[in-house]
């Protein structure tokens, strides 16, 4: 006799990460328009250093990538998992640890970025304290999924709880091989990497942050909430899986495609590129799956808009994985990388794909979880307009900036001269920024209306703390007679299932990962390049803190403008001691690689005070704190012994007399000023900012 | 803790990309296989699983 078994779905837990998505949605969006209009009105930052252009930025991709839509994958993949699963959450503690921990780390994370506390690896600033609590609250959030896996009352896993599995092993393994890195205080570290295989294992997490945190969790919740809300099951389940192996297999290896053209060796960009034009395949398969899910269910579509939020969720998710590959050739990377192109892309897929399968999912939960209905379906279609609106008006100013900015710096006049000076370039493309910001509100507008839209309807509700379901306990479920194939008995074993998903994610690692770190030759050494003195290094750490690397890149690529424009090309050879290295992935400003010794001392002190003395139009903010705050000699010391343990060939005690020699330095800067009539002590901020600026790319550059 | 040039040389570095692909291939003709000679009826069923 059989008997079923009663349980209680745990809401609660998706109703907190549901609200947690909105709150820091609405926060994450807004600090976005702020940073879209400074690019337009830099004085937005206030003359305060905490909203810099180059501090914002950062908060921005951090919030809306880990807070927004972090919250939002726990919320829906809670969801999934007890239903598709038939049981309740393994444990509630460990589910309370995991949502007030993840939120424990976004409020540190926002404010230690204000603050200037970065790792200057993008995506990945935080710093190592919070590195750490990242790794414990993503191994409960393992055992809470593991848990709940493995008490289930449902033989198969569903296609989407093997996305869940991928994402959480994947993130792991990348969070955990780039976050490596050395302390010297609580809120300073050094990447264990240096220049070349630093920029490769930052984009082989980049790129894969985007793979395992925006696309395999965000495909789990497709594969659930596209056919319920459309009421019939996924087109093809066997496309799903092909879809999911060969979309994990493939995306790993892709990172390189970030850094064509730089020092980075000619395999490893050319690895990149194949895997990278491959993923359309997996990609695609993902997207039509979905989309002929709603076959037959058009009329539906008109009328819902969660419905219509999926499709063009899907529709976007179509579009930047076709330019993605596409922007993965060299010939259309040449073009596109370092202008506001990749900005657009990454757009499409966060504002379309990320940010409407968010929306369509909370749309479609709340009102189940309150056991009522939305408040107002007419209202959510008009969040569906404005939103989509604003996709297309943030979108397309930022592909036609892109275009003329990549146009306008490889146009040469007749006589062979660049026939633009980069400030040219900036203000050409100001008004496009302007269009962007409002594109960009009126998508947050949209959100604003979603948030009213939910609150009126859990008013209208009453919320349903725990929903009462019921099913078979396994043991008794009649076991199917017939012979089972390799992968069904994968699928009702979850944890060969994660150890076939792990070796699959790391073989590409592996693979490309490890020939860099072993073979010298990858990296060439050149005999001229010394490490850098101890206020270069100090100064160094200043353009870290600040995020120059948001606007600036410092990584001149082997075409005739850029070497008309920046000086020679850069060499692998050059960034061996640059912990962590810096060359940047978008030129707001222009490159400066080879800066160094371009400008007099003077030019750096009065930029830095009021940029547009210097270059009139120009956008940067002005930096007023960094020619009166005091330079922190004290972890002079620190720093020398750390660099050396990473393996920084400063010679044995060299630590004791770092300090001497910093300001023997400082006062020859100084000095050097005073001559120009700049007063100013040697032990201020901006002596060690130009003494850094002052040193870029002069060891091979030829006097 | 220098994490650079624990080896001077892998003997043959583009035999990599070569694995790689054969890898990837051989996966991937694998589940395709699986996927096209799998029950119908078990795809349904699966396929189902969120609605039921």
């Amino acid at each position: 006799m059989t008997q079923l078994e009663k349980f209680y779905y745990d809401n609660r837990i998706v109703k907190q990460f549901g609200i947690s998505t909105l709150f820091w949605g609405i926060v994450g969006m807004l600090v976005g328009i702020v940073i879209a209009f400074q690019l337009a009105y830099p004085d937005l930052n206030l003359g305060l250093p905490y909203t810099t252009f180059g501090r914002l930025r950062p908060l921005h991709t951090n919030a809306v990538i880990f807070a927004f839509c972090g919250n939002a994958i726990f919320a829906g993949a809670y969801y999934i998992m007890q239903r598709v699963l038939k049981t309740r959450l393994f444990n509630d503690t460990l589910s309370k640890i995991h949502l007030w921990g993840w939120q424990l780390i976004i409020v540190l994370g926002a404010v230690s970025l204000l603050a200037g506390y970065t790792t200057g690896k993008e995506y990945a600033e935080l710093e190592w304290p919070i590195d750490i609590l990242i790794a414990l609250i993503w191994v409960v959030f393992g055992v809470n999924m593991f848990g709940t896996i493995l008490k289930r009352r449902e033989r198969h896993l569903y296609v989407a709880i093997w996305f869940f599995i991928a994402t959480w092993v994947t993130v792991a393994m990348l969070h955990i091989v780039n976050s490596f890195e050395l302390p010297i205080s609580m809120t300073k570290s050094y990447s264990l990497y240096a220049g070349v295989q630093d920029a490769l294992v930052q984009w082989w997490y980049g790129h894969n942050a985007v793979a395992f945190f925006l696309t395999t969790p965000f495909i789990g919740l497709m594969y659930y909430f596209v056919p319920k809300a459309s009421g019939r099951p996924i087109y093809s389940y066997r496309w799903s899986i092909v879809h999911f192996w060969a979309l994990i297999f493939l995306y790993i290896w892709a990172g390189p495609h970030h850094l064509l053209y730089t020092a980075l060796p000619g395999w490893a960009q050319a690895l990149g590129t194949v895997f990278s034009v491959m993923l359309i395949i997996p990609s695609w398969a993902g997207m039509l799956n979905g989309l002929y899910t709603l076959r037959g269910a058009w009329d539906k579509v008109r009328e819902d808009p969660i419905l219509k939020m999926f499709v063009v969720a899907l529709t976007c998710y179509g579009m930047s994985t076709f330019e993605g590959p596409m922007l993965s050739l060299k010939t259309v990377n040449a073009i596109s990388h370092y202008t506001d192109w990749t900005v657009a892309h990454v757009h499409i897929g966060a504002l379309g794909w990320n940010g409407f399968l968010i929306f369509g999912m909370l749309y479609y939960l709340i009102p189940r979880m309150w056991g009522t209905t939305l408040y107002s379906v007419k209202m959510a279609n008009q969040h569906f307009l404005i939103g989509t609106v604003g996709i297309l008006l943030y979108a397309i100013p930022m592909y036609w900036a892109g275009f003329s900015q990549s146009i306008m710096w490889k146009q040469f006049t007749e006589s062979g001269q660049l026939q633009f000076q980069f400030m040219e370039t900036v203000t050409h493309i100001i008004p496009l920024y302007i269009i962007r910001g409002v594109g960009g509100l009126l998508y947050w507008v949209g959100a604003i209306m979603a948030c009213f839209n939910i609150y009126k309807t859990i008013k209208q509700g009453s919320f349903i703390n725990e929903e009462a379901a019921e099913a078979l306990p396994l043991s008794q479920q009649e076991m199917p007679h017939s012979k089972l194939h390799w992968h069904t008995i994968i699928e009702r074993k979850p944890l060969r299932f994660l150890l076939f998903a792990l070796i699959a994610v790391a073989i590409g690692g592996i693979f490309e990962l490890v020939p860099t770190f072993m073979i010298k030759e990858n990296v060439p050494t050149i005999a001229s390049v010394k490490p850098y003195t101890p206020l270069e290094l100090q100064g160094r750490d200043i353009y870290i803190r600040e995020g120059c690397y948001n606007c600036h890149s410092q990584m001149i690529r082997p075409f005739r403008d850029e070497e008309a424009r920046y000086g020679e090309y850069s060499k692998a050879g050059e960034f061996v001691y640059d912990h962590p290295f810096q060359w940047g992935s978008k030129r707001s400003g222009p490159d400066l690689h080879r800066i160094g010794g371009k400008y007099p001392n003077s030019w750096h002190y009065n930029h830095m005070r009021y940029p547009k003395d210097m270059t009139p139009g120009s956008l940067m903010p002005e930096y007023p704190w960094l020619l009166e705050d005091d330079l922190d000699e004290s972890t002079t010391e620190s720093k020398i012994n750390a660099m050396r343990t990473l393996g920084v060939p400063y010679p044995d005690g060299y630590e004791k007399i770092a300090l001497q020699d910093l300001r023997k330095q400082a006062d020859a800067i100084s000095d050097n000023l005073k001559s120009e009539k700049i007063k100013v002590n040697r032990d201020k901020e901006v002596i060690a900012l130009i003494a850094y600026l002052q040193r870029l790319g002069t060891d091979i550059k030829s006097k | 803790m220098k994490f650079k040039n624990y080896l001077e040389q892998i003997n043959g570095v583009e035999v990599y990309p070569m694995i790689s692909l054969i890898l990837f291939t051989g996966i991937f003709i694998a589940v395709l296989f699986y996927v096209f000679t799998a029950d119908k009826k078990s795809m349904n069923d699966k396929a189902s699983i969120p609605l039921n």
